[in-house]
């Protein structure tokens, strides 16, 4: 058999519609027999948050703050015409409706295809963030070395 | 040897051949599995990713149903 083709993403965004692009890719390219890690920062650990909704997560007072804010995979905002996060419901509903998988089930999709998720060590400290705040499916911790000895020889992407 | 079934009919690109996937992770070798999907995206990419990953694609028939076709996979 020929050597596993890759792709890495580098999940930044915090957005419902970027998250979707990001595991839409990510579930298709591991269908297909692709190995797909994803390294989630800044916003985009939002995804991979064990607290689905808004939750004081983080240590310190500032990150509870962001915690509060930010929320977790089910609070997360479009990154255009959100009305105050009302838009992410009526997306939801209309994928629903369309029988377009919505965020959720990509999720779920990407656990049992077994994508590597990992999570980035600096925007983690920024944050306040540990390893247990994640959901157990979080690989590992990574820096930007571990990251590009991880993607070397395959396919990145930044979203 | 058991035969499965799976209707990714109502589904989109990539739940179709996502489904697929994770479908035939569960299955042991020799189990088949029969896809019911729509002629198109479904119809191409189903079949080929599978032959790409060493799955046996025993037959691909239209079904009585306009542009409903059946793909058989074997594990």
């Amino acid at each position: 058999m020929a050597e596993q083709k890759k792709l890495s993403i580098i999940a930044f965004s915090g957005d419902f519609d970027k998250l979707t692009a990001v595991f839409t890719l990510g579930t298709g390219a591991a269908a297909v027999g692709y190995e797909v890690n994803i390294f989630f920062t800044f916003w985009g650990l939002d995804a991979i948050k064990k607290k689905l909704g808004r939750s004081p997560v983080g240590k310190g007072f500032l990150p509870k703050v962001f915690g509060i804010f930010m929320g977790g995979l089910k609070s997360v905002p479009v990154s255009r015409l959100n009305f105050a996060g009302i838009s992410p419901k009526i997306f939801r509903y209309l994928m629903r409706k369309n029988n377009v998988a919505p965020l959720e089930e990509l999720v779920e999709a990407a656990k049992q295809l077994g994508i590597n998720f990992y999570a980035c060590e600096m925007a983690m400290h920024v944050l306040g963030l540990e390893k247990s705040d994640f959901i157990p499916e979080v690989k590992d911790v990574l820096g930007v070395t571990s990251f590009l000895k991880l993607s070397e020889g395959g396919q990145t992407l930044f979203i | 040897m058991a035969t499965y079934n799976l209707d990714v009919t109502k589904d989109h690109c990539p739940m179709t051949f996502v489904k697929t996937k994770i479908e035939l992770n569960k299955l042991q070798k020799g189990d088949v599995l029969q896809v019911k999907l729509l002629e198109g995206e479904p119809l191409e990419n189903v079949p080929r990713s599978a032959r790409e990953q060493g799955f046996n694609v025993l037959s691909v028939t239209a079904t009585e149903q306009n542009g409903v076709h059946l793909v058989t996979i074997e594990k």
